[in-house]
């Protein structure tokens, strides 16, 4: 009988992801439950002194992948390895974090392995010994609540932002052990040919704590000085709706809805932005929602914890300082 | 070349979703249905690489007859032949299982490069492209916004935009890579395009007559079920917040957000 949660945690230039700790912690959670255990994975080139802040966050054990071919995520790589390792310990569930890379290589090792695989999900359960998972289905119009067949691991991705982290507990330690599989090179036929980094400090939207979200109201890419201003007074990352990115005023990377990025900020301050269906969407999951909109009939006020009913150009500089000043 | 792209029908992004009784499906009755957005962009990078590099597109579909009209549509774009795969067996069939049927009707024709979207804005999973690789055996790329194919046709580079940079992934075709905006700029059917897509062929097919069996596609052979489908969790009731100024109400936002929601 397959037995305990494993997590695939993620790194980017050696540094573990926070959405790995979310897992571990979610895994931890879970695993209580089951009374199992949590086996966390890490893969990558000399990321061994790493791994142990795993078990801070609650894995009983880790197992570490540390290879020159590791070193940055290929689809073949990555699914080669991680196959593997579940095989060899044939856990119960399996949980990735959705991230960009987690969804990518959770949809292929899920066809790898033959099994289900509920992506991007928001809450999990164990129900009579059983993962079920929430995931928001349509962008957040719905949710749907699944579960698995008897076919093991049941498999899962966590949306970022949202799983509770644990309190990392430094005197916490695992047993770190090498994952000793086999990586085929001739069987690996993807490179990485380049990295294009982004400038320094830019935190993707779909990781943001914060976003500062712009719509038609900014009136133009010029209009979005005001939310920059604002976003770097309080460590936020700048955001757009449809008709901004359409329109040309910001890249298409910095869309925000169902056609867009799915976001979950701890903040989110929507800026002239009337909150069309498709844009409340992708921000269903946020935590705390304002909208500053001069139009008080925007639907965008209904989905709004606070809601300020004024123009944007007046009311958001204003914000930066009053940001400034509790900084 | 020989470039397939699979396409999915979807409701419009527009579309109110409305819960089913029984509470395991969405009402489908009055939904506008269209061409998975993603998708789009798989059928204009297909056409802009035949364009360059000649060859043939033939879009692929999987799903009840109303489909055809998305087929068709990709047709008037310009694609050049549509495959339906068509089967009451293989209704409510989960992403591996799609992904399954895809693989078996594509298999035969040799593709050289398979486009999908990079999810499909309905179930938001974001698995078919990858699993559809895997059983084809070959490399996939998922969420990919710029595509070089070489001159030769014989290999890929493509752009996959992660959390802080972008991954130029290079390997052999075939391969499967799935769209997402920014690739490109979808063309829209001319009238000329839309006359001649009447005439282009546009065949059915089996599950049988793919070589599988119905038994493993459907509802019944799901490995991720669905329990219930409900709606989104109602948000509370919003404050306005007041002020004789933008600026007083500025500041008494900024002290609700540090003080109350604690999220400044």
């Amino acid at each position: 009988m397959p037995q305990g949660v494993m997590v695939i945690a993620e790194q980017r230039d050696g540094e573990i992801r926070k959405v790995s700790y979310e897992i571990v912690s979610e895994g931890r959670r879970l695993a209580d439950k089951l009374g199992q255990k949590v086996t966390a994975v890490l893969l990558g080139q000399n990321i061994k002194d790493k791994a142990a802040t795993l078990a801070h966050y609650g894995a009983d054990k880790i197992i570490v992948a540390d290879n020159a071919k590791l070193a940055s995520y290929t689809p073949d790589a990555y699914t080669s390895v991680i196959a593997q390792v579940v095989k060899a310990n044939d856990p119960a569930i399996l949980i990735l974090g959705a991230s960009v890379q987690g969804k990518d290589l959770a949809a292929r090792l899920s066809a790898r392995l033959g099994v289900g695989m509920a992506q991007d999900c928001t809450a999990f359960a164990i129900d009579n010994g059983r993962l079920n998972a929430i995931r928001p289905i349509y962008a957040g119009k719905a949710y749907a609540k699944v579960t698995f067949s008897d076919n093991y691991p049941h498999m899962a991705t966590a949306r970022p932002n949202v799983m509770p982290m644990n309190p990392p507990d430094a005197s916490k330690a695992a047993e770190i052990a090498d994952a000793g599989v086999a990586l085929d090179d001739s069987a690996l036929k993807i490179k990485v040919a380049d990295v294009i980094r982004d400038a320094a400090g830019k935190v993707d939207l779909t990781e943001a704590d914060k976003i500062v979200s712009g719509g038609r109201g900014m009136k133009g890419p010029e209009g979005f000085k005001v939310l920059e201003d604002l976003a770097a007074a309080m460590g936020a990352s700048v955001g757009a709706s449809r008709s901004a990115v359409d329109a040309g005023w910001r890249p298409h990377t910095d869309q925000v809805g169902q056609t867009g990025k799915v976001v979950s900020p701890n903040l989110y301050i929507a800026c002239g932005i009337s909150g069309a269906i498709q844009h409340l969407a992708g921000m269903s999951t946020a935590k705390v929602v304002v909208a500053i909109n001069k139009d008080p009939d925007a639907p965008i006020f209904q989905k709004a914890d606070y809601g300020v009913v004024d123009d944007l150009f007046k009311v958001v500089p204003a914000l930066t300082e009053e940001v400034k000043k509790l900084g | 070349m020989k470039i397939i792209v699979c396409i999915k029908q979807v409701p419009d992004t527009e579309t109110q979703i409305k819960i089913a009784p029984g509470g395991k499906s969405i009402v489908k009755d009055d939904i506008k249905w269209v061409m998975n957005p993603y998708d789009e962009f798989g059928v204009e990078e297909a056409l802009r690489i035949k364009e360059k590099l000649g060859g043939e597109v033939i879009v692929v579909g999987l799903g009840p007859k109303r489909v055809t009209e998305s087929l068709r549509t990709a047709l008037a774009m310009g694609a050049d032949k549509a495959i339906l795969i068509s089967d009451p067996a293989a209704e409510g069939s989960d992403a591996l299982a799609t992904a399954k049927a895809l693989a078996a009707a594509v298999k035969g024709l040799q593709p050289d490069l398979i486009f999908t979207g990079q999810r499909g804005v309905d179930e938001d999973m974001g698995i078919v492209g990858a699993a559809l690789a895997e059983y084809l055996g070959i490399p996939h790329f998922s969420v990919i916004t710029r595509v070089e194919v070489a001159a030769d046709g014989k290999s890929v580079k493509c752009h996959k935009p992660v959390e802080g940079q972008t991954l130029v992934f290079e390997s052999p075709l075939p391969a499967v890579i799935t769209a997402q905006k920014g690739l490109n700029e979808p063309r829209y059917a001319s009238l000329p395009g839309i006359m001649k897509a009447k005439k282009k062929p546009l065949d059915e097919k089996t599950l049988a007559a793919l070589g599988l069996n119905p038994a493993e596609f459907g509802e019944g052979a799901r490995k991720l079920k669905v329990v219930e489908i409900t709606p989104p969790p109602a948000r509370k009731a919003g404050k306005i917040v007041q002020g004789d100024s933008p600026e007083s109400k500025a500041k008494e936002l900024a002290k609700l957000l540090h003080e109350e929601a604690k999220a400044i």
